[in-house]
């Protein structure tokens, strides 16, 4: 019956897995990688984030927004961890209008750790007219947006190669073997190089693609790490209760083979 | 089983209380002493998870709501803000978009479990019906919190349902039109619609609170219905549902819990969709709409009917067909366990229901469809040709005597003549020993 039990909660689930992958029907393949946080005991690798925050800062940045970020997030414990000097000197770097002041004038000023993310438009119109009327997209929750998660960031911007033979690109437009449709307005943003490491990683558009991919995962779900030690606790927690529960059950329904028993005697 | 009380004050409170507002009575007749057949399996365990599960959606609800902010503008950050800021504000958020899924898991379980068992037939016909009843309210108030994210999904999921509506113009031309945007509050899907949504997803559950009590108050009238589907005839065949229903429960749920805890840590977002980590956008409309996985089947079901309004139709219908099951059933028999010929239809009424979810995954074109009109109209067949016509002409296999003698083999207080031809391979097992 147990078994039973079990095999119908699978095909419950079944269908549900496979319209999580629907998308999958129309769009290209994306490959799996390994990351440091996708097994279930998996924790972000901080010297991974801190290089991938250097690449959107110094690239992603210059186009897209991080508008549910803010910069003290960059030093909370399961981020990139970076010292609170590190996150003051990185906020600073940005500057926000702030006021009113006593005089009713708005001003600017370097931000600050509880600022947000500036963002790099003032407005969805602005954005356009700046990139030919395609409108870069926040990056906040980019890796719980799309199917494959950090796995298509990463296709995504390492997926820039010539238009097969015969291919109609339309005027403005990028051939990207990853993208649905496989036209993309963004220009291959990476190149070997791009941006200096300071830890000794090879400065090469994979390393970059693959680290900034990390970084945008813990920019969505900032509080894996503490779900992923939460969960084990609690998975333990409830296995022992199981276990005693299982015992407590057996030993309560004994009593109920006494009872048959001595009645038929 | 309306069963004579067994209850005695412990103390001179207790008996002063008892003639004023007997709750303590209340709770020893009906909830320790209860007298519950002794034969119940897993299945039965589900009553008690999925009252545990709406306490669960009820208690994170409640807080989720003092962070949420039910404004087009504001909703969507406020949940992700609710993820980020709010101490344990994911678990909260996780453990409530989980907790619906798990749900509906133990609700349909439970549903089967009734439907094989033939828990519907009487004297049980209204505990059925206030089931479906829940069932409904369920379905309304998961589609409501679900909009409430305001996510790509959410908003579009809200469009499309509420344009069924709209369908209505096909029997009186503007009738359609006006409903949907009186449901709208205005020309589209908009702020005033989240915030009625909003309203009405915090009312539901303490409603669907209310026919829990009477769903459980109907099930005490005439007790639980049981594997074998035969009454309960002897102070044998049943056991006080304190401990030995307190405990087997218990330990189903945390079983259940176990599973339900590891979808919250290790995949929230498994039977979730991308697309609604996407802010709602009206102006652009997602290449598939697809509902959460628990409304799969009956999706499936809406989009196999060409014509929407008759899709509609068949839609409620699906859901609704339900009330009539206990008089569509013309067994004699509960139990399908006893029923040679009917446990095919329903292991096959299973396979339908599943796969229904799958094709309602699926974009309705070439096979998908044929195959969704093929489920679709075995869904309809199974209650509207199989229950009416094999309940006639099936001959059932033999019941045991009472629900002592299918556990044990033998009943020391039942005539010997009852004894079926055919005892189970267990019970004859069994009389070797002995």
């Amino acid at each position: 019956m147990r078994s039973c039990l079990l095999a119908f909660l699978l095909a419950l689930l079944v269908p549900a897995a496979a319209s999580a992958q629907d998308n999958g029907n129309h769009a290209p393949e994306i490959a799996h990688q390994s990351w440091s946080f996708s097994q279930p005991f998996g924790t972000f690798d901080d010297a991974q984030l801190q290089r991938g925050f250097e690449v959107y800062w110094n690239i992603c940045a210059n186009c897209h927004s991080m508008r549910l970020l803010s910069y003290r997030n960059l030093g909370e414990p399961g981020g990139p961890e970076f010292s609170p000097k590190k996150v003051e000197e990185i906020a600073s770097q940005a500057q926000v209008t702030d006021g009113p002041n006593e005089k009713g004038e708005m001003f600017q000023r370097p931000a600050r750790p509880s600022d947000h993310f500036r963002s790099p438009f003032a407005n969805e119109q602005q954005a356009r007219n700046f990139n030919k009327g395609a409108l870069p997209p926040d990056l906040s929750v980019m890796a719980k947006a799309r199917e494959g998660g950090p796995d298509y960031i990463y296709a995504i911007l390492t997926g820039y190669t010539d238009p097969p033979k015969g291919f109609e690109l339309a005027p403005g437009m990028h051939y990207n073997k990853a993208f649905p449709g496989h036209q993309i307005a963004m220009p291959p943003p990476l190149s070997d190089g791009a941006v200096t490491y300071t830890d000794g990683t090879k400065p090469t558009l994979d390393n970059y693609a693959r680290d900034v991919s990390a970084y945008l995962m813990w920019a969505a779900e900032p509080k894996l790490e503490e779900r992923h030690k939460t969960g084990l606790r609690v998975m333990i927690y409830l296995f022992v209760f199981a276990v005693i529960m299982y015992l407590a059950k057996r030993t309560v329904w004994a009593r109920l083979h006494h009872r048959d028993a001595a009645h038929t005697a | 089983m309306a069963h004579p009380s067994t209850y005695k004050p412990g103390s001179r409170f207790g008996a002063w209380l008892d003639v004023r507002l007997p709750v303590a009575r209340l709770t020893h007749d009906q909830f320790l002493a209860y007298p519950t057949p002794r034969n119940l399996n897993y299945w039965w365990t589900f009553g008690g998870i999925l009252t545990f599960m709406l306490g669960v959606q009820i208690a994170t609800g409640i807080v989720l709501a003092m962070h949420y902010v039910p404004t087009a503008e504001g909703a969507f950050d406020s949940v992700e803000k609710i993820m980020r800021d709010v101490n344990w504000g994911w678990l909260l958020r996780y453990t409530h978009a989980v907790g619906a899924s798990m749900f509906f898991l133990a609700v349909y379980i439970h549903t089967f479990r009734g439907l094989y068992y033939g828990s519907y037939k009487a004297p049980r016909e209204v505990l059925w019906i206030l089931g479906v009843l829940i069932l409904l309210l369920m379905i309304a108030t998961a589609f409501m919190g679900y909009s409430l994210v305001w996510g790509q999904m959410s908003f579009w999921a809200v469009t499309v349902i509420t344009n069924l509506f709209s369908s209505l113009d096909m029997v009186i031309p503007g009738l359609g039109t006006t409903l949907v945007q009186w449901i709208w509050g205005g020309f589209s899907v908009g702020a005033p619609t989240l915030n009625r949504l909003y309203s009405l997803h915090y009312l539901l559950p303490f409603i669907i609170a209310g026919v829990v009590v009477l769903h459980i108050w109907a099930l005490h009238i005439p007790g639980n219905n049981n594997p074998t589907g035969i009454e309960v005839k002897t102070a044998r065949d049943v056991v006080p549902f304190h401990p030995y229903y307190t405990i087997k429960d218990g330990f189903a749920l945390v079983v259940f819990v176990l599973l339900f805890a590891l979808l919250v840590f290790y995949a929230p977002n498994l039977l979730g969709h991308p697309d609604n980590y996407i802010p709602a956008n009206p102006l652009q409309t997602p290449p598939h709409i697809v509902p959460e996985w628990y409304f799969l089947p009956f999706y499936a079901i809406l989009r196999a009917i060409p014509n929407k309004l008759l899709g509609v139709i068949a839609l409620f219908s699906s859901i609704a067909i339900l009330f009539f099951v206990p008089w569509l059933d013309s067994s004699k028999v509960r139990s399908t366990r006893y029923r040679p010929i009917y446990r095919w239809f329903f292991w096959a009424f299973v396979i339908t229901c599943v796969a229904l979810g799958y094709l309602g995954s699926q974009a309705p074109e070439g096979s998908y469809l044929v195959f969704g009109r093929i489920c679709t109209f075995y869904y309809f067949a199974f209650f509207l040709i199989v229950m009416p016509v094999v309940g006639l002409i099936e001959r059932p296999r033999a019941l045991p005597g009472s629900i002592t003698e299918s556990v044990l083999g033998y009943d020391a207080e039942q005539p010997v003549g009852k004894v079926p031809p055919n005892p189970p391979a267990r019970a004859r097992a069994r009389e070797k020993v002995l």
